[in-house]
C-alpha cells in the first residue's frame, strides 16, 4: 500500500513539473519546431499528390485499365501491370499470412521463451523487419540461382521476395495482437478442460483476428508499393498478355510507373501520374479497410 | 455477444483468403479464362501458345514491343515478354539460354559470342531496322554543308561547355556567328547514341544546350536562328525538309547526306547504324510460336520500324533475313 502511494506521489510531481515546463520559452520553441516539421511534411505531401493528380487527370480513364503498354502513349495502358500487381499480392498474401500467423502462434503460445533457440529467432524476426527491401530481392535472386530457375520473371518468384519482405511484419503484428488477449481467456479455457491447441484455435486466435487482419493488410500494402526487389528479379518487362497464373510473367504497377517516368515522351509521364493516382487509391483503400476492421472488431478487455 | 464479432471477422478473413486461393487456382488450371480477358483478338491464327522471352537494348525494345503488341491480334495466346537490360545485359541472358531473342543496337562482341559458344547457344543475327540521326542547321546557314565527326565532337564535347560558343571556334573559316545548340534530352536513346559515337562515351555531352524530348522544339529553334544547330532522328528531317537543313557528315570516308537510302546502304556512318535482333537457333527450330513470331516480326518490320520512327529495312535486307531464318528450319 505504501509503495502504491509513493508511486503516485512520484507521478504527480513529474506531471506537475511537466506542466510548469510547458510554458517555458524552450518548450514553446520546441513545440513551434514540431509544428513546422508537421506543416512542412503535410505541405510537401499535398503538393506532391495535387501535382500528380493534375498531371494524370487526362489519362485517368478506361484506357488505363483496358490497354496494354505501347510505344504510343495515347494507346498505352497499365492492364498487365494492374493484373500483375493483383496476382503478385494475392500470391504473397497466401504464402505469408498462414506462415506468419503460425510462426507467431508458436512463438507466443507454445515455444519456451527462455530457450536459446527461441531467443535467437525472436531477435532475428525483429531485425529482419528493418532490412531494406532490395536485400530480399538479392536473396531471392541468389536462391533462384541455386535452384537453377533461369526464368525469374514469374509471379511466384516475385511473390516469394515480397513474402520474405513482409513475413517479419506479419509475425510481429500477430504476436502483438495475441499478446493483447488477456491470459484469463486462456486460463478459463484450459480450466474447463480444453487442450492448449483447442484454446488457441477456439479462443485466443479468434480474439486476435482484428489485429492480425490489420497488421497483414498494412504489410500487404507495403508489398504492393514495392518496386526494388522486383526490379532485381526481372520485373521490368513489357508484357503483351495478361498475367494469368503462378508461373506467368508479370510486371507490377510501381514498376510500370518507373518504366514510364524514364521514357522521353511527355505522354508517358502523364500516364505514369495517372497510374500513380490509381496505385495511391488502391493503397488508401487497403489502409481504410485495415482501419475499418480495427475499429469495428477490436475489443477492449 | 462479444465473442460473436471476432468470429465473424475470422470467417471474413477466411473467405478472403479462400477467394484469393480460388482466383489463384482458376488461373493456373484453366487458361481459357481469357473470356474475361476481353482481348479483341479473334481466336484466329493457328492456335499457337507458349512464351517468348526477349531482352536487350532499350533502343531496339520499342520495335520488339510494337511487334509483340501487334502479334497479340494474330496469336492471342502467345505470351511475349520484352525486358530492357541493355545490349550487353541482353547478350548475357541470351548466352545463358534464358531468352529466345536478344535486342541489340550493335553487333555481338567476340567475348560475348564466346560465352554463347561455351553454353552451346547457337544464334542468328538479323538486321531488323536501320537507325539514323541527322544533324540539322538553319536553311540560311551556307557554311556548314558538311561537318566531320571531329568538328561535331569539338562542338558537343563536355570540355566545350562555355568554350566553343561561336562557329568560328569550331573552324576558323566559319563566320563568327553565335552557336545555339539544341539536342536530345538525356533520357532518350538518341542522346545515348549521339554521345556514344560523337563524344566517344555514352552520356558524355556538354550541358549548355537546350535539351528537349519534343523534337518539334528543336525544329522550331533551329529554323528560327541562323547560328543554331540540333540533332535528332532522321525521320524529323525528312518530314521538315523546307525549314531545316540536313548537314552532310564526314566520318572519314567523305561527306554523306543523311537520307533513308544512305542509312540503308550503310554509307551514312557513324550516325547511321543497323539495329539487330539475335535469335536462338535451337529454340527457333523447336518452338513453333517463336518461329511464327519472328517470321511475323521480319515480314512486318517495315511498318513496325516506321511506327517507331526508325528507318525500315530494304527489300534486300528483308530477303536476307528471311533466307537466313529459312535455313534454320531445314
Amino acid at each position: 500500500m505504501a509503495r502504491r502511494t509513493m508511486q503516485e506521489t512520484v507521478h504527480t510531481t513529474i506531471r506537475h513539473k511537466a506542466r510548469s515546463g510547458e510554458s517555458s520559452p524552450k518548450s514553446i520553441g520546441f513545440l513551434v519546431i514540431l509544428w513546422l516539421a508537421i506543416l512542412f511534411a503535410l505541405v510537401f505531401l499535398t503538393v506532391l499528390i495535387v501535382t500528380t493528380f493534375i498531371d494524370g487527370w487526362n489519362r485517368l480513364d478506361s484506357r488505363l485499365f483496358t490497354e496494354y503498354p505501347a510505344s504510343d502513349p495515347e494507346d498505352a495502358g497499365a492492364r498487365p501491370a494492374i493484373l500483375g500487381s493483383l496476382w503478385v499480392i494475392g500470391t504473397t498474401a497466401l504464402m505469408t499470412i498462414p506462415l506468419g500467423v503460425a510462426a507467431a502462434i508458436h512463438m507466443e503460445e507454445f515455444a519456451n521463451r527462455h530457450h536459446w533457440f527461441s531467443r535467437i529467432v525472436e531477435v532475428n524476426v525483429q531485425n529482419l523487419a528493418a532490412i531494406p527491401a532490395v536485400i530480399y530481392g538479392m536473396l531471392t535472386l541468389g536462391a533462384m540461382g541455386l535452384m537453377g530457375v533461369s526464368n525469374k520473371n514469374q509471379v511466384w518468384v516475385g511473390a516469394l521476395a515480397l513474402s520474405m519482405l513482409i513475413l517479419p511484419v506479419v509475425i510481429i503484428a500477430t504476436r502483438e495482437s495475441l499478446r493483447a488477449v488477456p491470459s484469463e481467456i486462456r486460463q478459463g479455457s484450459l480450466a474447463v478442460g480444453a487442450t492448449p491447441l483447442q484454446t488457441v484455435v477456439r479462443n485466443t486466435l479468434p480474439a486476435a483476428v482484428p489485429g492480425i487482419a490489420t497488421g497483414s493488410i498494412l504489410a500487404l500494402s507495403r508489398a504492393l508499393g514495392e518496386a526494388a526487389p522486383l526490379l532485381l528479379l526481372g520485373g521490368l518487362v513489357f508484357l503483351s498478355f495478361d498475367p494469368n497464373g503462378l508461373t506467368s510473367g508479370y510486371t507490377t504497377m510501381p514498376i510500370q510507373i518507373f518504366n514510364w517516368t524514364s521514357r522521353p515522351q511527355a505522354g508517358f509521364h502523364e500516364l505514369a501520374a495517372a497510374a500513380s493516382v490509381l496505385l495511391l487509391v488502391m493503397l488508401l483503400a487497403m489502409n481504410a479497410l485495415a482501419i475499418l476492421i480495427r475499429n469495428r472488431y477490436q475489443k477492449r478487455w | 455477444m462479444t465473442t460473436k464479432l471476432p468470429k465473424f471477422a475470422a470467417s471474413g478473413a477466411f473467405a478472403l483468403s479462400a477467394a484469393l486461393l480460388l482466383a489463384a487456382c482458376g488461373g493456373t488450371s484453366d487458361d481459357a479464362d481469357g473470356a474475361e480477358a476481353s482481348s479483341s483478338a479473334a481466336a484466329g491464327g493457328s492456335g499457337l501458345s507458349g512464351t517468348i522471352a526477349a531482352d536487350g537494348s532499350s533502343t531496339v525494345a520499342p520495335l520488339t514491343e510494337a511487334a509483340a503488341d501487334a502479334y497479340r491480334d494474330v496469336e492471342a495466346d502467345v505470351q511475349v515478354t520484352v525486358a530492357t537490360s541493355g545490349t550487353g545485359g541482353g547478350f548475357a541472358a541470351f548466352c545463358a539460354n534464358e531468352t529466345d531473342i536478344s535486342d541489340a543496337s550493335r553487333p555481338i562482341k567476340d567475348e560475348e559470342a564466346d560465352l554463347c559458344a561455351e553454353a552451346g547457344v547457337e544464334f542468328t543475327e538479323i538486321i531488323i531496322a536501320n537507325d539514323g540521326l541527322s544533324v540539322v542547321v538553319n536553311p540560311e546557314n551556307d557554311w556548314a554543308q558538311c561537318l566531320t565527326t571531329e568538328q561535331l565532337a569539338t562542338i558537343w564535347a563536355p570540355e566545350s561547355e562555355g568554350e566553343v560558343m561561336s562557329w568560328a571556334d569550331v573552324d576558323p573559316s566559319f563566320p563568327d556567328e553565335p552557336l545555339t545548340l539544341y539536342g536530345a534530352g538525356t533520357d532518350s536513346g538518341t542522346f545515348d547514341y549521339f554521345t556514344d559515337v560523337i563524344n566517344g562515351e555514352e552520356g558524355a555531352s556538354r550541358t549548355d544546350y537546350s535539351p528537349s524530348e519534343d523534337d518539334n522544339v528543336t525544329i522550331q529553334g533551329v529554323s528560327g536562328e541562323l547560328g543554331a544547330m540540333g540533332y535528332f532522328g532522321l525521320s524529323y528531317l525528312e518530314e521538315n525538309p523546307d525549314i531545316i537543313k540536313g548537314v552532310e557528315i564526314d566520318g572519314g570516308e567523305g561527306c554523306v547526306y543523311p537520307s533513308t537510302e544512305t542509312v540503308q546502304d550503310g554509307s551514312y556512318s557513324p550516325l547511321g547504324r543497323p539495329l539487330f535482333i539475335y535469335v536462338n537457333n535451337a529454340n527457333y527450330a523447336e518452338k513453333p510460336e517463336l518461329r511464327d513470331f519472328i517470321d511475323y516480326y521480319v515480314s512486318n518490320s517495315g511498318d513496325i520500324a516506321e511506327s517507331a520512327l526508325f528507318v525500315p529495312l530494304t527489300d534486300d535486307q528483308v530477303e536476307t533475313a528471311e533466307s537466313e531464318l529459312a535455313s534454320l528450319v531445314n
